[in-house]
């Protein structure tokens, strides 16, 4: 889970992090009183969206007056932001953070993640911060310095004044380097983060390190014990469809094709979705189901594939292991009957009482189009689609 | 010989007297597996499926000898279940539960490394479907009737892409020596390399076909493994070609965050060390079949 930059920085100041002065603003007039209260005479208006990159989408501006805050800050609000990370839907910005403004003499890069092939949380940083460390790691990996972090006795001290050094900084301000690295560490354990990324850091003209943008994200299966960090969640930020799907227990991805997908398990239904690609069609949607599709659970599955009114066909592929395929059948019967389906149905049904399965869709007298093989499954349900085109075309 | 578990392996079950722990123990039961006890804390004493259960994993490897497990306790407890099994002298577990946080797993991996090599306990999963030596036992959730016995060994991520492979090896008449699902998260217990190394020791195993998926590195690390190790053919599929970056697809650990964990550049990675690629999910039993066929 994803939440905005001026939530990282509130958890991180109760680290003991340093960020500069800054509020939160949900209209013009809101940004403007902010500004006031924060005082000075420069300050960056910035659009708080799950999204690195907002300075190139228009999403962070320096401001030099209450006016130029007040017009910034309505150009923004309610708009929807697109950058390379957000896919071109974009994310719409309800909130602003209003943030005095600094001097930066120096840009620099700190993370905290977890490394899947060390299995431990890796302390990452670079003397060149401000752009993005995946371009950074193309153009110049040696100027990223990588820590390991033990899990039996955390971030040790000089792991951290090795880090402060790799950074550039001097002698002057290396135990504030410390503290905040410390700080940042304590904040990814005790709060299951798997992600914390602060870029850029900066040293200021004065000399003081500020952490100017913040990003955090949380182990979703750690959520259970982090109710506070669980609060955070912003719904405006996530696909309605795969929030709508999470909440009846369903794994849901919306995608851009237009064959719809529901499917037993992550890795047949990304499988399967390859096979509708290879046969020359594209999946509307990833959807698993799970090991324990009883017939209310079929028919909520349905709903939303549905649901997305792009959608030209539908394949369901269910592999039964403790499943069995005339439960899923019967469920499939009963979701089609409800729901007065207007696109072709393509059922491929393997495993356990798969002729059972079978039958039942057989002898249903419903317009259910019936596959074998998953190549056979895919290359019917593309031929479908293309008919219901073609169809909905000429009339 | 098969590899992790065969016809005497004594197992047990944690989270034993549990509706899941319940009828996936009777399914193993019924398959032939040994199971000779259970473990659910504050029951001991008591008897369950014409079973003793335990209080903890330690009386039961005591009294009943007991050398794999398998764990269906909930997410929240999972971790503390592992190392329990670990410190009790378990030689090799399997993780059910989905949904274990990955500090969680950190701490499991860093606990295991404790114990030298030669005693430390195998561990696979967690969120996977378990493992199935054909004829012989079941320490998983799987449907036994698609596996047939035989000469191939499958490891994969994926419980339903891993029944899939197994029933379209069975269409062709071949059979499996024994399958492991690694899981699909994060941090896992053993590696796909963990497992190929095991089958390129198995006199059994003639084949190996690993079933990867986008996210991590590990799949292309066995290739490496296997270019430079292994004498038996390896086959593998990845699937995810359609996911899009940075999406999560399902399991939690399917995710492309970096350079490299997209399935089509793993499969050209893969193609690089030699190892034969099913170019589709629906051809992972022809491939293997082709590679059988020229030995």
């Amino acid at each position: 889970m994803d939440i905005h930059e001026y939530q990282a920085k509130e958890i991180l100041a109760g680290y003991g992090v340093k960020i500069a002065e800054g509020g939160l603003a949900y209209s013009p007039e809101d940004a403007v009183q902010r500004t006031r209260e924060i005082g000075g005479n420069v300050w960056a208006v910035k659009a708080q969206i799950h999204s690195g990159a907002r300075g190139k989408a228009g999403g962070v501006k320096i401001c030099f007056s209450h006016e130029e805050v007040e017009a910034a800050a309505a150009d923004m609000l309610g708009k929807r932001l697109v950058t390379h990370q957000t896919g071109p839907a974009g994310k719409v910005c309800s909130r602003l953070y209003i943030e005095a403004g600094t001097d930066i003499e120096k840009e620099l890069y700190f993370s905290f993640l977890v490394d899947r092939s060390h299995e431990r949380i890796v302390m990452v940083g670079s003397a060149q911060g401000g752009m993005e460390i995946e371009d950074l790691a193309e153009n110049n990996p040696d100027a990223i310095k990588k820590i390991y972090i033990d899990p039996a006795v955390g971030l040790l001290d000089f792991q951290a004044r090795e880090m402060a050094f790799a950074l550039g900084l001097d002698s002057t301000q290396i135990s504030h380097a410390v503290r905040l690295i410390s700080g940042c560490y304590r904040a990814m354990r005790e709060l299951d983060a798997n992600m914390l990324e602060i870029n850029p850091l900066v040293v200021t003209k004065g000399g003081e390190l500020i952490t100017l943008d913040a990003k955090m994200g949380f182990d979703d299966n750690a959520l259970f014990r982090r109710q506070k960090i669980a609060e955070l969640r912003d719904k405006t930020q996530e696909d309605s469809r795969e929030m709508a799907a999470a909440d009846r227990g369903l794994s849901y991805v919306g995608l851009d094709g237009d064959i719809g997908c529901m499917i037993n398990g992550a890795g047949l239904a990304m499988a399967t979705m390859d096979m509708i690609k290879l046969a020359g069609g594209e999946p509307a949607n990833f959807l698993d189901v799970g090991g324990g599709a009883s017939p209310e659970r079929t028919e909520k599955a349905f709903r939303l594939v549905l649901a997305d009114e792009g959608v030209k066909a539908m394949l369901v592929n269910i592999f039964a292991g403790i499943n069995r395929c005339d439960w899923i059948a019967e469920g499939v019967v009963q979701a089609v009957r409800k729901i007065d389906m207007k696109i072709p149905l393509i059922v491929r049904l393997s495993g356990t009482n798969v002729e059972e399965g079978r039958k039942i869709i057989a002898d249903s007298g419903l317009p259910i189009i019936t596959a074998t093989t998953l190549a056979e499954a895919a290359e019917k349900a593309v031929q479908a689609r293309n008919e219901q085109v073609a169809k909905e075309g000429a009339a | 010989m098969a590899i992790l578990i065969n016809k005497e392996t004594r197992m047990i079950v944690q989270g034993f007297t549990g509706k899941i722990g319940t009828f996936h123990a009777q399914d193993m039961i019924n398959y032939g597996s040994n199971v000779v006890g259970g473990i659910t804390p504050g029951k001991g004493g008591q008897t369950h499926l014409d079973r003793p259960v335990f209080n903890t994993v330690k009386e039961a490897v005591e009294q009943e000898g007991a050398e794999a497990s398998i764990i269906f306790v909930p997410p929240a407890f999972a971790a503390d279940s592992i190392m329990e099994a670990a410190d009790a002298g378990i030689k090799y577990c399997v993780s059910i539960t989905d949904g274990i946080p990955t500090q969680d797993m950190m701490k499991v991996k860093q606990y295991l490394r404790k114990f030298p090599i030669e005693e430390r306990m195998v561990l696979t999963g967690p969120n996977c479907a378990g493992t199935i030596s054909p004829g012989k036992s079941m320490l998983g959730i799987m449907p036994g009737h698609i596996y047939q016995q035989g000469v191939v060994g499958i490891v994969g991520r994926s419980g339903t892409l891993g029944y899939e492979a197994a029933d379209q090896l069975k269409e062709l008449g071949i059979g499996i020596s024994t399958s492991v699902g690694i899981g699909g998260d994060p941090i896992n217990g053993s590696s796909h390399r963990d497992i190929i190394e095991k089958f390129e020791q198995d006199d059994e195993t003639k084949v190996i076909i690993m079933i990867g998926e986008i996210g991590g590195p590990q799949e292309v690390e066995a290739g490496v493994y296997a270019s430079k190790h292994m004498n038996k053919p390896l086959v593998a599929y990845i699937a995810g070609l359609t996911a899009p970056k940075g999406r999560r697809m399902g399991h939690a650990g399917a995710i492309i965050s970096s350079v490299g964990e997209g399935a089509a550049e793993k499969v050209e990675m893969l193609l690089d060390l030699g190892v034969t690629i099913s170019p589709t999910p629906s051809a992972m039993g022809e491939t293997v079949a082709k590679v059988l066929a020229k030995m």
